[in-house]
């Protein structure tokens, strides 16, 4: 078969690119926008060295901006910040574009039941994975070609811009690989990408660390986030690190074939194991479906958030230890608030965060009610005597429930690992720290209100709810150092949330965003009920 | 008798698609009445409006005495549905499946569910996804035979199953029937409407264009006549597809003019004489393939 184990591989790469028209497109540009935007504010707001290297100083001592976006190596030049500010963001563009396409085109495919009539065409065993991780490194090789020319078009050196591009393109290229592996091994899309998520997760999480300045540099080493970091674009070049993304996704790509090679088509690698010939008692109504089909799910991102929680809470001591140690830094952030002040404003930070990766959760599990639909599974228990609200209810308890869940479990593992580093009341450090997640909820509800409603009045743009997700973080998150103007940063809700641990607590914007939440909830329940179903 | 599915003029569009163009449908309190037509005719989104699942533009449609979008809770606790295709939940035995979609219109009788299960050779521990297409149909049908409804609705229900299956399947739909269950089954499988039904309607382009017995349809159509005389054969000018080889004619006839055609053969001399009446299968062929004359003229033969 060996002989054979690629042929179509070039129609298969043409058919992705086909199917992909608009998707991939979208992904470069929007991350290449954004990195020119930043580029182009950086230049504006900071003109001259001198002020740079302030803002630069100022950045790096903080070890909470360094545990979110990395060191600062040199921040002389545009292209340095540049590469500082956007350096994770779009290391982790890159690895969520890359796993979803590689993704699709594999084991949502094969489950999909359309790879039977691909695969009895003339196509290689090999030949899906092949055109997939090709149509990756395409998509890759334009990010990191865009990147390079928007860098150069703000006056930027070649050299940096080029090795700006290509670390982005060669972590892209790396979770490529590596989602092609989970797509071997797990059984469902939903899973390999669910797996490849949570790579990409720790892969954060383990440079978060080590960039905090909590003695544990080392950290950054583990993670493919950190390799593209360390590429320091603008801050001497180091090609070399490139070598570690484009390995390491050799090696995965080759594990991937072998994998191929030793499976069936449609099976994972995990073995099957028999029911329950009967349904437990429980198992009666379509909200115990809903809790069936979801808990999984929701147990998943709670592991996550609680090993989140404790990574974050636990270098909050590097945070304070840091200031300590920086006479002029302990000045600064003197005027913050001392030292409880820096620790306020890192954990509120971290607690925004939590916020706006729930709402990630939230949005998704609302759409499994649009995957329950478009896959006929929602047509026989609408058929049974339930009602189009029942059925959404059941699923909507997650985006509702679960989210405050999720903060919840994040906040106290934060508080207390943070209380077990600094020492002191524990049971104070999680009660200020659940305060600080669980004021998230009105947003993250709100976004997931949003999806619901596109869902139930436009079904054929649902995948839009992303894009009101995509819009409210975006804002939130970057506005602030693109000095948007104000009436843009307040189309985000979570531009509106008090900012605790430290804030001042004032409840109005909860209730209002909460309300409106309620509001465009009601629209697509509404929409739900008298629209077309299928 | 009492009218457990009445349409009339049932009209439903998808952006510039007409999938239902004023269709006709009306099964009696009882009958197994065969819902038949072409690949995209129409049949599964009557279906879906009759479920409650589409909102039709124009026309009435009434379902066991309500309305099947306003009252499709209470409704549906009495029917049972098997669509074409069935999709499971992936990480749902069958097993849970069948007792989850029979708990959703008030259960399932465990008795009838464990004899389903074994006529229909049905492994209740596998899970959703490891499940052959005719396999997941069967979940399906154990599920809708298992309960105690008033109506079945079966869309295609039988895509997948091997004859044996089939024949299960067909007993099983007797079963229902005698225990006063009314069925709308859509199907293609001639000698399973055939078998099955007491009543068809026969749809295409999203009308009704037949609608009766199947002795009322053959009536409406034509004979195959397949005589040898003892002398020439007439040509006459009523019958259709006229072959004459020697002394041997071979013809269909219109229903009406059968008698007129006997009396010209007996006038030659009849040596041997075969006529048939026609098969569903010509039925469907002359519905499926005229596709200028079929609504009208239909109508009128």
């Amino acid at each position: 078969m060996s002989g054979y184990a690629l042929t179509g591989t070039g129609a298969l790469y043409r058919l992705a690119l086909r199917r992909d028209r608009i998707a991939l497109p979208v992904w470069v540009y929007v991350g290449t926008g954004m990195i020119a935007s930043t580029a182009f504010s950086f230049r504006k707001l900071y003109g001259d060295e001198a002020s740079r290297r302030t803002f630069a100083a100022g950045i790096d001592g903080n070890g909470s901006l360094r545990a979110l976006y990395g060191p600062i190596f040199d921040g002389s030049t545009i292209g340095g910040l540049t590469a500082w500010r956007m350096g994770v963001f779009g290391a982790v563009l890159a690895a969520l574009m890359s796993t979803l396409l590689v993704v699709r085109h594999t084991r949502a495919e094969e489950e999909d039941g359309r790879f039977e009539l691909i695969g009895a065409g003339a196509v290689g065993r090999r030949a899906p994975l092949t055109a997939a991780l090709a149509t990756a490194l395409t998509a890759n090789a334009a990010l990191a070609a865009l990147v390079t020319v928007v860098l150069l078009a703000a006056g930027q050196a070649l050299a940096g811009a080029l090795a700006f591009g290509l670390a982005l393109g060669a972590t892209g290229v790396f979770f490529a690989a590596l989602a092609a592996v989970t797509a071997q091994v797990a059984e469902t899309g939903r899973a390999a990408n669910g797996l490849a998520g949570a790579a990409i997760g720790l892969a954060f999480v383990l440079r978060a660390v080590g960039d905090s300045g909590s003695g544990a540099g080392w950290a950054s080493w583990l993670s493919p986030i950190g390799w593209s970091e360390q590429v320091r674009p603008f801050a001497g070049d180091r090609w070399w690190v490139l070598a570690l993304p484009l390995g390491g996704a050799a090696l995965l790509t080759a594990l991937a074939r072998a994998l191929v090679e030793h499976r069936d088509l449609g099976a994972g690698m995990l073995p099957q194991r028999p029911g329950p010939a009967a349904a437990a008692p429980g198992l009666a109504d379509a909200a115990a479906l809903a809790r069936r089909l979801q808990r999984g799910a929701l147990l998943g991102w709670a592991l996550a958030f609680a090993a989140g929680g404790a990574v974050f809470g636990s270098v909050a001591k590097g945070v304070v230890d840091l200031v300590g140690d920086n006479r002029q830094m302990a000045d600064l952030m003197a005027r913050l608030g001392g030292q409880q002040g820096v620790l306020n404003a890192y954990l509120s930070t971290i607690a925004g965060v939590f916020g706006m990766i729930a709402a990630v959760y939230a949005v998704q599990s609302v759409l499994r009610l649009r995957a329950e639909e478009s896959s006929g599974r929602a047509e026989p228990v609408l058929a049974g005597a339930v009602s189009r609200l029942r059925w959404a209810g059941g699923h909507l308890l997650f985006p509702l429930l679960g989210t405050a869940v999720l903060l919840a479990v994040a906040g106290a593992t934060a508080g207390l690992a943070q209380g077990a580093a600094l020492g002191g009341g524990t049971g104070d450090a999680v009660g200020r720290m659940l305060g600080g997640t669980l004021v998230q909820l009105p947003a993250v509800w709100l976004t997931a209100a949003v999806a619901l409603a596109v869902y139930g009045l436009l079904p054929r743009w649902t995948a839009a709810g992303w894009a009101g997700y995509g819009m409210f973080v975006l804002v939130a998150w970057l506005g602030p150092i693109l000095q948007l103007p104000q009436w843009v940063l307040d189309l985000s809700p979570f531009t509106h949330l008090p900012h605790l641990p430290g804030g001042a607590f004032t409840a109005a914007p909860l209730l209002w965003t909460t309300a409106l939440a309620a509001l465009a909830a009601l629209a697509g329940l509404a929409g739900l009920r008298r629209r077309d179903l299928g | 008798m009492t009218t457990a599915i009445s349409v009339s003029g049932l009209v439903k569009t998808f952006g510039r698609t007409r999938a239902l163009d004023g269709l006709d449908l009306t099964v009696e309190q009882g009958e197994v009445h065969g819902f038949l037509g072409p690949n995209g005719s129409g049949k599964s989104t009557t279906i879906r409006v009759l479920l409650g699942l589409l909102r039709a533009d124009s026309g009435t449609a009434t379902l066991l005495g309500g309305d099947p979008w306003r009252d499709a809770v209470p409704l549906h606790r009495r029917l049972a549905y098997v669509p074409g295709d069935v999709t499971l939940w992936r990480n749902l035995s069958g097993g849970e499946a069948i007792d989850l979609l029979g708990r959703l219109r008030g259960g399932l009788d465990p008795t009838r569910r464990a004899a389903l299960l074994e006529r229909f050779e049905l492994d209740p521990t596998k899970k959703g996804r490891a499940y052959s297409k005719g396999n997941r149909q069967k979940v399906a049908l154990v599920a809708a035979f298992a309960g105690d409804t008033d109506l079945l609705i079966l869309d295609e229900p039988t895509s997948g199953l091997d004859p044996l299956m089939e024949e299960v399947f067909r007993e099983c739909v007797a079963e229902a029937r005698d225990r006063g269950t009314t069925v709308l089954l859509s199907s293609h499988i001639l000698s399973e409407v055939e078998a099955l039904c007491d009543r068809v309607s026969i749809i295409r382009a999203g009308r009704t264009v037949e609608t009766g017995t199947l002795d009322d349809l053959r009536h409406l159509t034509r004979t195959s006549v397949d005589a040898v005389l003892t002398g020439p054969p007439p040509r006459p000018d009523y019958v259709h597809d006229l072959t004459v080889d020697g002394n041997r004619l071979r013809c269909q006839v219109d229903t009406e003019q059968l008698g007129a055609l006997l009396a010209e053969l007996t006038a030659v001399g009849v040596r041997s004489l075969a006529s048939r009446p026609p098969t569903l299968e010509e039925l469907f062929l002359r519905h499926y393939e005229n596709v200028s004359d079929a609504p009208s003229t239909a109508a009128v033969r």
